[in-house]
């Protein structure tokens, strides 16, 4: 029987609602005790003073790349990655090359990560075939096959009747439908936030129209079909009034905010670097305010990075041709941290959007630390500081707007099904 | 203080730019020399990097450098491998360890110098970027203004056209609100950028009511693209209400003179006869170029930055 | 602050002594061409103007020439300097160029001022005033007309005090010590 005890950390537990200074104890993978004063023998003992122990985090939404684009990111790295940041569970997007339409590439994804991710990797398959946007996948069989969600992500699904066909389907099985959620009409050939910044800058804007409209849209459709609809990466004021009366009159929605999204605005994009350009875009100030509130209402479920990697080539190109995206994982947890420090969020709140309330999202039996538990920890420093280089980092790629940075808050270890895989001080171990 | 790029009027305070009107006043005194050239930049490199074809910029910053001795070489991105896949930056190295003195950047698309600037060791020279800033232009209708009118501070400006697409509109509102004119911006809705007024500037959208008072009318150039439906209905309709003729100028003040950056699109942002006689002085435009921009490459080319005097 | 070389007086004395000088040596008093190199040599080639005017009856004209473009010190240090204006009322050609500098010293301003010259046309000869010289020369350059030598240390300089901003020539020259460091 293994047994890991960590010792003396503030235990976090949004999952039974646990905020207090005790031992945790894992048996066999499984969360055995939590409490004080526990004598454990012949266990790893992991010292957590001054530190967080929560349920590993989950992530709703990554870019793991993993077939077709791997000099970018494969499962391997991208995994690596995540346990460096926390994470011990990651919902990667169906954009691959080929596209995960296919139970084919469920598969190849589900086996790969068995093999050489170090947290869980659960596959998002496409809702459309090629994320085209006008056939459905297979929908189940891609479920039986291992896929928790369905998503076309940035290849928004702009036609609303196999939008609302979609998630009937979806419906059906008991999927839920992950949304980017832009009109791509509206969002023309945008690339900031259409604003002061976007005037000054010179470069096309993007509205937060583009977002409002089509999450109407989208609730719209989800309140006539009954389906569970999933917005991923909120970025507007709009976006999370619509949601938040939306679920008021009882619609099936939940929601993500990016790590970015809530913490810079448009203002970060000034100086031309291609790695503020995201999609959706960073936003002004207030509508950073509404998602923070919102995410600290619980309007907004669960935090999710959007990691995206790109490689240096194709970010050192014009702000119009670079890739929109960020890398994510290993940031997330220092940049969240600023709403804790702000005084806008609990500890245990920000550790339930980060871990409970996306592992809900999904119905994934993770995010708790309850007797029996699956055994997926972060321990975490809150105070420490760090310089963050990505080339240090586990990604492939570099692209990160706190490249050189100094971020305070830090993942320390790691444990997936109560094993340790990341040790700050030995780096990733497992596998 | 000028630093060691020219990337936007926006980075300058009103005492950067007076000094750089000022040097333009001699440089043009150069050009009216029996010999209109001077030693001041021999053996000095200067290189034109245009990843957008631009004839009359490119030909005025060469004309520029030559009066000033320097050795100006035109790179154009047709004749480059940029076309394929070499990235800017690259390109940008590729250039810097050519040691130029000063490196004229024009590009399509936003950004793009400032972004060679952040990788060279050479001062960048803004020659236009997509809808940013076209620096020198502003500077050069700045120098026609003050030869015109004898001051900038308490003018009335207004610039009518394209404003959304428009370098040139955004450095002349920072050049002559940073000088003291007042200055207004007029089209279109579909070309009003978004929180224009931000800019400090009044946005209309009538042109009588934007050209009333006004000491200066600049038209500004529209893509022939844009005037295909996309922002505006026609060619038709956008001259009828925003094209420039002597009628609709007798809303401006009785002295007041016309501006256009060129190249102009006759009988569609000015009328013919307009665009030749005065009031309009677009032709002292094109001439007052080749003098601000030996002012500039005299106040830059082949400086250190700060802090790196004798890095090399 | 510092010893007074030359005051009001000897400075007007020392110009209308020039202005003789420049009529002895030069027969053809109406080729002359008085070319200041600002700042300094502004109100002098003025006071000399008027001076030959008196002397000789002849209304020379009087230019600027700014020789900051043709200097052979621009550093990749520091702002560059500004530029004083240029004025030349008429063509160099065939005339007899008198420049008028305040302070001579290493010579390097009239190498300058030569090479400017050139550009305006083909003088027939080019003579050089100075109020004081003060050595150090740096280049093979002679001054044809001086007001007075004054030799001094390197850890000393040259100051005019007089009409700032004014046509008047200076109300004195000094020598003073340079700042440290």
């Amino acid at each position: 029987m293994s047994r890991v005890w960590i010792a003396g950390g503030r235990v976090l537990d949004p999952a039974s609602g646990i905020d207090r200074v005790a031992d945790v104890v894992i048996e066999d993978g499984r969360i055995g005790a939590v409490g004080s004063g526990v004598e454990v023998s012949g266990a790893e003992k992991v010292d957590a003073t001054g530190c967080w122990v929560t349920p590993g985090f989950v992530d709703l939404h990554a870019h793991l790349r993993e077939p077709g684009q791997e000099y970018k990111e494969d499962i391997a790295s991208g995994g690596r990655s995540a346990v460096a940041g926390g994470f011990t569970l990651v919902c990667c997007m169906a954009n691959t090359q080929p596209v995960n339409d296919d139970p084919a590439v469920t598969d190849y994804i589900l086996d790969r990560a068995r093999n050489d991710s170090p947290a869980r990797v659960l596959p998002i398959a496409a809702a459309t075939k090629g994320l085209e946007g006008k056939i459905m996948t297979e929908m189940a069989a891609l479920q039986r096959a291992g896929a928790v969600a369905f998503s076309d992500d940035g290849h928004t699904i702009m036609d609303g009747a196999v939008m609302r066909r979609v998630l009937e389907y979806a419906r059906m099985i008991g999927a839920p439908v992950s949304v980017h959620a832009e009109d791509r009409h509206l969002v023309g050939q945008g690339v900031v936030n259409e604003g002061p910044a976007s005037t000054r800058l010179g470069l096309p804007g993007n509205p937060a129209a583009a977002e409002t409209v089509l999450v109407a849209r989208d609730l719209l459709l989800a309140e006539l079909t009954g389906a569970h609809l999933h917005v991923g990466h909120v970025s507007t004021a709009g976006a999370v009034d619509l949601i938040r009366a939306a679920r008021e009159r009882g619609v099936h929605v939940t929601a993500e905010v990016t790590p970015h999204h809530l913490a810079l605005t448009e203002d970060a994009t000034l100086g031309y670097d291609t790695n503020t350009k995201m999609a959706p875009p960073l936003r002004s100030k207030a509508d950073v305010e509404a998602c923070r509130r919102a995410l600290a209402e619980g309007v907004i479920d669960a935090i999710a990075t959007d990691h995206a990697p790109h490689a240096p080539h194709e970010k050192d190109v014009e702000f119009t041709a670079a890739p929109p995206g960020v890398l994510g994982f290993e940031t997330a947890y220092a940049v969240v941290m600023d709403l804790v420090r702000a005084g806008e969020i609990s500890p245990i709140e920000l550790v339930a959007r980060l871990s409970t309330g996306p592992a809900r999202v999904f119905r994934q039996p993770y995010g708790s630390l309850a007797k029996g538990a699956v055994a997926d920890v972060a321990i975490l420093d809150p105070d420490r500081e760090w310089l963050y280089d990505p080339l240090k980092g586990y990604s492939k790629s570099h692209n990160s707007p706190w490249a050189g940075g100094t971020l305070r808050g830090r993942p320390v270890v790691t444990l997936v099904g109560g094993r340790i895989v990341y040790d700050v001080e030995r780096g990733v171990v497992a596998p | 203080m000028i630093g060691r790029d020219l990337l936007g009027i926006e980075d300058f305070d009103r005492a950067d730019l007076e000094r750089i009107l000022e040097t333009a006043a001699h440089m043009q005194e150069v050009g009216l020399r029996e010999v209109k050239r001077v030693p001041t930049l021999r053996g000095r490199t200067i290189i034109n990097l245009f990843f957008e074809s631009s004839t009359r910029t490119r030909t005025s910053f060469e004309i520029a450098g030559k009066r000033l001795s320097a050795d100006v070489i035109n790179f154009s991105a047709e004749s480059s491998s940029l076309s394929k896949s070499e990235s800017i930056l690259d390109t940008a190295r590729t250039l810097d360890a050519m040691a130029p003195d000063a490196v004229i950047v024009r590009h399509k698309v936003a950004g793009v110098p400032k972004r060679i600037a952040d990788a060279l060791d050479a001062p960048v020279i803004n020659a236009g970027d997509g809808a940013h800033e076209h620096p020198t232009q502003a500077l050069l209708d700045l120098f026609t203004v003050l030869q015109e009118k004898g001051r900038i501070d308490g003018l009335t400006v207004a610039i009518v056209g394209d404003i959304t697409h428009s370098r040139v509109a955004r450095s002349n509102i920072y050049g002559f609100t940073k000088l003291g004119a007042d200055v207004r911006v007029a089209g279109p809705p579909t070309l009003l950028p978004p929180a224009v007024e931000s800019l400090g500037v009044k946005a209309f959208t009538s042109l009588r009511e934007a050209i009333e008072g006004a000491d200066v009318v600049m038209a500004l150039r529209i893509q022939s693209e844009r005037l295909q439906g996309a922002y505006v209905p026609s060619v038709r309709e956008y001259s009828a209400m925003w094209g420039l003729d002597r009628a609709k100028l007798r809303y401006a003040r009785e002295d007041a003179i016309v501006m256009h950056p060129g190249p102009i699109n006759r009988g569609v942002e000015i009328a013919h006869d307009l665009a030749d006689r005065r009031p309009s002085v677009i032709l002292e435009q094109v001439r007052n170029g080749v003098a601000v921009r030996m002012a500039v490459l005299y106040l830059l080319a082949g400086r250190a930055q700060a802090g790196q005097e004798g890095a090399r | 602050m510092g010893r007074v070389v030359l005051d009001d007086a000897a400075i007007r004395r020392a110009l209308v002594r020039i202005a003789h000088e420049v009529v002895e040596r030069n027969e053809d008093v109406a080729r002359l061409y008085l070319v200041a190199i600002p700042n300094g040599g502004v109100p002098l080639a003025r006071q000399l103007a008027a001076n030959l005017l008196e002397i000789a009856g002849h209304e020379l004209p009087v230019g600027v020439l700014d020789t900051t473009l043709y200097r052979d010190d621009l550093t990749r240090r520091g702002e560059r300097p500004p530029l004083r204006r240029t004025e030349m009322p008429s063509a160099v050609d065939e005339k007899i160029v008198v420049l008028v500098d305040d302070v001579a010293s290493t010579g390097r301003t009239i190498r300058a001022a030569m090479d400017a010259l050139m550009d305006f046309g083909r003088p027939r000869a080019v003579q050089v005033v100075a109020l004081v010289d003060r050595g150090h020369r740096e280049l093979p350059i002679r001054i044809d007309y001086v007001g007075k030598n004054v030799p001094t240390a390197a850890s000393e300089k040259i100051v005019l005090h007089g009409h700032r901003g004014t046509l008047e020539p200076p109300l004195e020259v000094r020598v003073e010590a340079r700042e440290q460091g």
